[in-house]
């Protein structure tokens, strides 16, 4: 399964689908790093709204994308983790530490905005 | 559609997500709260995920199971794979033989209600989970 990743002005912003396997995450991670360097992105916002098992593995590929990602010059923000997922990811002791998160896409916009003070 | 017994075999990272839909649907057919049944679909793809990288195929049994006045789903994982040498150093958090994160059995254990684990060296692991409906 692919994800679709948009280009937003100085934004890229990737929309995870609910069943991603191991494969699909290795293959995001790849492209998402690929498309910052292409369009010159200044961040990226992940939306995990779909999401509904964050387990070990894809809490790992969301960190290693946002450490990528910074190694470009970029930030990643984390938008719509469901409380239920939160909840699961702390019992499991899965931490992002060090990646931005945001409510949702919006607040996640509104935080890069504010940031870069640009208007897409 | 609610069969007793669901077996879903484990040869792929692909199978890791139709195992944990398949528990998630469980769940939720016998009324636990998403909440409960996000945990379990967590504990199934992170047992799941054992077998994928430690014996590379194996099966994930999902059962109904009745208590005394209660209802619980069991997920039972079994592989002919490697064994763990050492079960208690395994349950410990951030212990890892395959360069993993390593926090999936301590971590499964804090998600579900119940843990049990037998492993013997050279013949495989099994290890069954419960949560009981609240």
């Amino acid at each position: 399964m692919e994800v679709p990743i948009l280009k937003q002005g100085a934004f890229l912003i990737a929309t995870f689908q609910a069943a991603l396997s191991d494969a699909d995450l290795n293959h995001l991670r790849m492209g998402l790093v690929q498309q910052v360097v292409k369009f010159r992105s200044r961040a990226v916002i992940v939306d995990v709204t779909a999401m509904d098992v964050m387990d070990s593995f894809a809490s790992r590929t969301l960190r290693e994308i946002a450490h990528m990602i910074r190694l470009r010059g970029a930030e990643t923000v984390i938008v719509g983790i469901q409380p239920e997922v939160a909840f699961a990811m702390v019992q499991l002791g899965l931490t992002l530490e060090g990646v931005a998160t945001a409510l949702d896409l919006e607040e996640g916009l509104a935080y890069l905005n504010e940031k870069f003070k640009v208007t897409n | 559609m609610s069969a007793e017994e669901i077996r879903v075999a484990i040869n792929s990272d692909q199978d890791i997500v139709s195992a944990r839909q398949k528990g998630r649907l469980m769940a939720t057919e016998l009324g636990f709260s998403t909440g409960d049944a996000t945990l379990i679909a967590t504990a199934i793809s992170e047992l799941a995920r054992n077998i994928v990288s430690y014996a590379r195929k194996g099966q994930i049994t999902l059962k109904i199971v009745n208590g005394l006045n209660r209802q619980g789903v069991a997920v039972v994982a079994t592989d002919d794979g490697p064994g763990i040498p050492d079960i208690r150093q395994a349950l410990r958090d951030g212990f890892s033989t395959s360069g993993s994160l390593g926090l999936g059995l301590p971590g499964v254990r804090r998600l579900m209600d119940e843990f049990e684990i037998t492993s013997q060296p050279g013949r495989g692991t099994t290890v069954t989970v419960k949560k009981w409906r609240p």
